[in-house]
């Protein structure tokens, strides 16, 4: 079953950033020695962000973040594994960073072989 | 006034709830029903000890209350025909008792059997203990086996339907039951210990999990069972790693491994005690899995005195462990003590005759692997240094692992 770990955090100033991104390399690497990494990515900062909407038929694109919440989103993971235990397992061991918290959620259609 | 009454409700809670539990579990069958009653009655107890004084024996104040509750459990569990006239008979002889004024019988090392029985599912068996004995709530008990509150909620629920509608009985296995039911007891108590430790005697001591809990089902066990020497085992082991709690960690929180602990922080009252409880359990000439596993425990503790550690009388234990039970964990802590005893490559051909499969996510694995190829200045100790960081859920090791990676070979002590 699949799970995506949806990775939420407040800013970060360069120091911690950097912190962190060092930390992440060798989760991935246990994730795919385990054969549970599916897909996932670390994503810049909100302020890189670009937001499209639509009214009616209108396309509206705006600079920044969809909502300014103090909680963004740094990344995810989604996860290849038997249950939501195992899931919760693998996301107990991501990099910790200061206010950092983890979402686990199943995906909504589990991929179906064509 | 009010203040001492509440705290002679929490008293009553901590002393008598477990005991009240398994008196009312032990006729019914029916643990949730049980817990229920006493949840009424100790709320009653809060609203009315205020004003009206502690009573002169609180846990029969108790007993008849909860009595009340349970007959009205059986006029709502009218649709189960044959639950009605049980919790009555629960009720009447809980008022007998309550009225008699002799102890009411001690059934706790039953609700502890029941609670580890073989028809309950293994990973619901360490959170009823939690709660039917502890009084726990589902919420912390899922927090610390990392599970969602609502599935530790129905985990629990299931289990406690499953006692009363298989009829699980309230009784203590026959001689013959006994060894395999009791290891299953002993098993569940040992699991609140380790809650989410991939590796106890190196965890997080700020983590405390439920090593408290764990410690006092223990020393409840013990109390019941006095003469039991795998119970006697068991309590000395969490004692033994709850000793150096306070040493596992350096002035700034770096994570600290056993063999360069400073031993002046272990707790000395707490070795002596899990090695007069070691002492005892040998005595009845029984050796089991967690005696062996305290005994291994108690030659790290000497260090304390020698200053060094007997690797060789380590290795040794861990022979005997593995061949009683062949645990991943066992297997590569003996293959950690043959390092040391004999030599890096000696532990190395150890851990690499185990099944990869096994190991892919076992992290003291990667770890052990990193230092034994790092001390050898063999090729791959890099890699398994990211596997060992990548699988850390401390990161206090996690940091202690890339400062070693970092460190040059011949830095490393041999």
């Amino acid at each position: 079953m699949l799970y995506t770990m949806l990775i939420f955090q407040p800013p970060y100033d360069q120091q911690t950033r950097a912190t962190d991104m060092a930390a992440w390399p060798p989760y991935i690497e246990a994730l795919r020695a385990a054969g549970v990494f599916a897909a996932g990515g670390g994503l810049q900062p909100p302020t890189t962000a670009t937001t499209l909407r639509f009214q009616g038929n209108e396309r509206i694109v705006q600079d920044g973040p969809y909502a300014d919440t103090k909680e963004q989103i740094g990344g995810f993971v989604v996860l290849d594994v038997p249950d939501l235990d195992a899931a919760l397992d693998w996301a107990a061991r991501a990099p910790r960073a200061p206010g950092r918290v983890l979402e686990v959620r199943p995906n909504l259609m589990p991929p179906s072989p064509r | 006034m009010a203040g001492d009454a509440r705290r002679a409700v929490a008293q009553a809670a901590r002393d008598s709830r477990a005991r009240l539990v398994a008196f009312l579990a032990a006729r019914s069958r029916d643990v949730a029903a049980a817990e229920d009653a006493l949840a009424d009655a100790f709320r009653a107890a809060l609203e009315t000890w205020p004003d009206d004084g502690v009573p002169a024996r609180p846990e029969a104040w108790l007993l008849t209350a909860a009595r009340r509750r349970l007959i009205d459990a059986a006029r709502r569990a009218q649709v189960q025909q044959d639950a009605v006239p049980t919790l009555r008979a629960v009720a009447e002889e809980a008022e007998e008792v309550a009225s008699s004024g002799t102890a009411f019988p001690d059934e706790r090392l039953k609700l502890l059997f029941v609670c580890a029985h073989p028809a309950i599912d293994a990973g619901a068996r360490t959170p009823l203990m939690l709660q039917a004995v502890l009084g726990l709530d589902a919420a912390r008990i899922a927090s610390a086996f990392l599970v969602r509150p609502t599935t530790m909620g129905q985990r629990l629920s299931r289990a406690k339907a499953k006692i009363r509608d298989a009829g699980i009985g309230f009784t203590l296995p026959g001689p013959a039951d006994l060894p395999p039911r009791l290891h299953t007891v002993l098993e569940a108590i040992y699991a609140a210990y380790g809650t989410g430790w991939d590796d106890v005697a190196g965890a997080d001591p700020r983590r405390r999990g439920l090593a408290a809990e764990a410690i006092e089902l223990g020393r409840l066990l013990l109390h019941l069972m006095p003469d039991e020497p795998e119970g006697q085992g068991l309590l000395a082991l969490m004692l033994h790693c709850e000793a150096r709690r306070p040493a596992r960690r350096g002035p700034a929180g770096e994570y600290v491994p056993l063999t360069d602990q400073d031993t002046a922080l272990w707790s000395r009252p707490m070795i002596a005690e899990a090695d007069r409880l070691l002492q005892a359990a040998e005595r009845a000439g029984r050796l089991g899995r967690f005696q062996l596993e305290a005994a291994i425990q108690s030659v790290h503790a000497r260090r304390a005195e020698t200053g060094r550690t007997d690797w060789a009388a380590v290795a040794l234990l861990y022979e005997g462990l593995v061949r009683l039970a062949p645990t991943i964990g066992g297997l590569v802590g003996r293959a950690a003590a043959v390092a040391e005893a004999q030599g890096a490559q000696a532990g190395l051909a150890l851990l690499q005759a185990l099944p990869q499969d096994a190991v892919a996510a076992y992290q003291p694995y990667w770890a052990l692997a990193a230092h034994l190829l790092a001390r050898l200045g063999w090729p791959g100790a890099d890699a398994a240094f990211v596997r060992a960081i990548g699988l850390c859920e401390d990161p206090a090791a996690r940091a202690f692992l890339e400062h070693r990676r970092a460190a040059p070979a011949a830095a490393l002590p041999i």
